[in-house]
């Protein structure tokens, strides 16, 4: 009998015949922290009785939540990662370099790898065809001392896409209306795996996307698999040899199976105040807005930021909204510079922002005031998500928020750009 | 933990409690000062709740509890501020490895049968949730043995310090 993504990459780092439901012990090829779960992990590390870490070369620490520092106990914990990378050996990357998960996708990350970070989005890697979950500190903390964790293998629901995106509409509508489809708690404990003729049409960046909401559907993973588009990202980011060809067997094992056809899709929203309370973007045309954020894991890599750019060439933000642009990453702004994407969108009103999590989290900047609304482009609408739980959060792609900062109400993207 | 039998209040939350409502994002400068952080718990759900609870109650929830982030604190926080267990219809995948974890029991159980402020009795050995107002008594799900070893340890750290490596 055939295997699923998840049963095949778990049957090779756990050394059995991994099938769905069982219990296994599985190494982990790359583990990470960020600064706001990292100081606890690293608390409960020096608890346990092990001395040093696994492998400090697959160890990571990431200060991407809170950077530049908007305070002193935020200072003072990128002080103590800071401390601990020194004393261990294991990887760091200072405020600045990019948020987590993208920096995991440009730098770290292979097909058939287990990934496991002390963040909810590890999933994002997913893209890449990691078998790559968000835990815990305590789990994490393990994750350093041993090299491994235990697992149970989930089922997996096959998530078969058809067709071709119509223009201005996007692989974060294709999630948000799957997310809408099945539920936040939808596929909790499960697998959800990408499928069918519409994957290698989409870049690496659009996959990521989608593996990176999987967990707001309760997956534990949302796994592609890989293929000459991975192939190419990985060349390029000059990990070509960490290649590896990873298919699911035909005749694989599925819990159940979700045919989309994506050329049928629309602009989609997240409405306040959860993930899963989606609509079609013109049935809530003309909602006043106080300020848009394009960033974050979900979207802020490079054509996102290029399809922002294009929408608001040679136009004005409303006046009524604040338009706040966090690039991914680093290397992100320096490609968004260099493509003129910063100018277009800076001269259009925008507030640059470092690369890092920003507005995403509700420390700083761009925290809600009371009765405000905000579209953006991350993952998470949550009451309080963004620092005020009187505020509101509408969640929807990259197009539909640049082309809703000009109007300062919701827009759908495909009625005004030609 | 020895699994004795816990008695307390229910102090009832509805469907979809989030890690945000849980510890909120904006505290998130307090994570290395788990007594503050602790003083916000539940803040963004009910702001009255902290000056509620009591030492041995229960957290009783709809569907979903604790989805979202990862921060470990959310499961930190309540066993801190004295909540001997959560009960609820489901839980998210991350928060509950979080809870069993920190020692903190998770049980999946029919919770419309629990009304805020019940006096409930948890016989965790027996598999047995008994509500003392009304008199119904729930059974709940199934726990993995590997969660229930590292729950009889009081949690991850002290089960690994116990075996040195996981026993499945």
């Amino acid at each position: 009998m055939g295997k699923t993504l998840s049963e095949k990459i778990l049957s090779q780092k756990s050394g059995t015949d991994a099938r769905a439901g069982d219990m296994v012990i599985a190494a982990v090829d790359w583990v990470f922290v960020q600064d706001t779960t990292g100081t606890l992990t690293i608390r409960q590390f020096r608890e346990s009785k092990k001395t040093g870490l696994a492998s400090p070369e697959r160890t990571v620490i990431f200060v991407d939540h809170a950077v530049p520092s908007p305070n002193r106990q935020f200072s003072n914990d990128h002080h103590f990662l800071r401390q601990f990378a020194r004393e261990t050996g294991c990887l760091f990357f200072e405020p600045g370099s990019g948020i987590c998960h993208q920096l995991v996708a440009e730098k770290l990350a292979s097909p058939g790898e287990v990934i496991v970070g002390a963040d909810s989005h590890t999933v994002t890697a997913g893209g890449l065809g990691a078998f790559a979950t968000g835990m815990g500190s305590s789990d994490v903390a393990v994750v350093f001392a041993l090299g491994k964790t235990w697992f149970r293998v989930p089922e997996s629901f096959k998530i078969s896409l058809t067709g071709r995106f119509q223009k201005f509409v996007s692989s974060k509508d294709l999630i948000l209306h799957l997310i809408g489809t099945i539920g936040a708690d939808g596929a909790t404990y499960k697998a959800l795996e990408f499928v069918g003729d519409a994957v290698s049409h989409m870049a690496i960046s659009q996959r990521l996307t989608v593996a990176n909401m999987a967990v707001e559907a309760g997956a534990k993973v949302g796994v592609f698999p890989s293929d000459h588009v991975t192939k190419e990202f990985l060349r390029k980011q000059g990990r070509g040899r960490n290649y590896v060809a990873l298919h699911p067997d035909d005749d694989a094992t599925y819990e159940q199976t979700i045919a989309i056809d994506i050329s049928k899709l629309e602009p989609m929203v997240a409405m306040p105040h959860s993930v899963d309370n989606v609509a079609p973007v013109q049935t809530l045309a003309g909602a006043k807005i106080d300020q848009v954020f394009i960033g974050t894991c979900t979207n802020g890599r490079l054509e996102d930021i290029a399809i922002a750019a294009k929408i608001l060439e040679g136009k004005k933000c409303h006046p009524n909204v604040r338009l706040i642009v966090a690039p991914a990453s680093r290397k992100v702004l320096l490609d968004a510079i260099k493509a003129g994407y910063v100018e277009i969108l800076v001269n259009a009103g925008a507030i640059l922002v470092p690369p890092g999590c920003a507005a995403c989290l509700g420390v700083h900047q761009g925290a809600l005031g009371d009765n405000e609304v905000c579209l953006s482009t991350a993952n998470r609408n949550f009451k309080g998500r963004m620092g005020n739980p009187e505020a509101l959060i509408y969640l929807a792609s990259p197009a539909t928020a640049a082309a809703s900062a000009i109007t300062g109400e919701i827009t759908d993207p495909r009625g005004l750009v030609k | 933990m020895i699994f004795t039998v816990m008695k307390g209040r229910a102090h009832k939350f509805g469907d979809g409690i989030s890690t945000d409502h849980i510890v909120p994002g904006k505290y998130a400068h307090l994570r290395s000062n788990l007594p503050e952080l602790a003083k916000h718990v539940m803040e963004d759900a009910d702001p009255t709740f902290l000056s509620r609870v009591r030492p041995g109650d229960f957290l009783v929830a709809g569907k979903n509890f604790g989805l979202g982030s990862s921060r470990e604190h959310a499961a930190v926080v309540i066993k801190m501020v004295g909540i001997s267990a959560i009960l609820a219809k489901s839980v998210a995948r991350i928060f509950f490895r979080n809870a069993i974890n920190q020692g903190l029991p998770v049980l999946i159980c029919d919770t419309d049968m629990i009304n805020d402020g019940d006096e409930i009795e948890v016989d965790l050995a027996a598999g047995t949730i008994t509500n003392l107002t009304s008199g119904i008594k729930l059974t709940f799900g199934k726990i993995p043995e590997v969660m229930l070893n590292i729950m009889k340890e009081g949690g991850l750290i002290p089960y690994i310090n116990k075996y040195g490596d996981f026993k499945l």
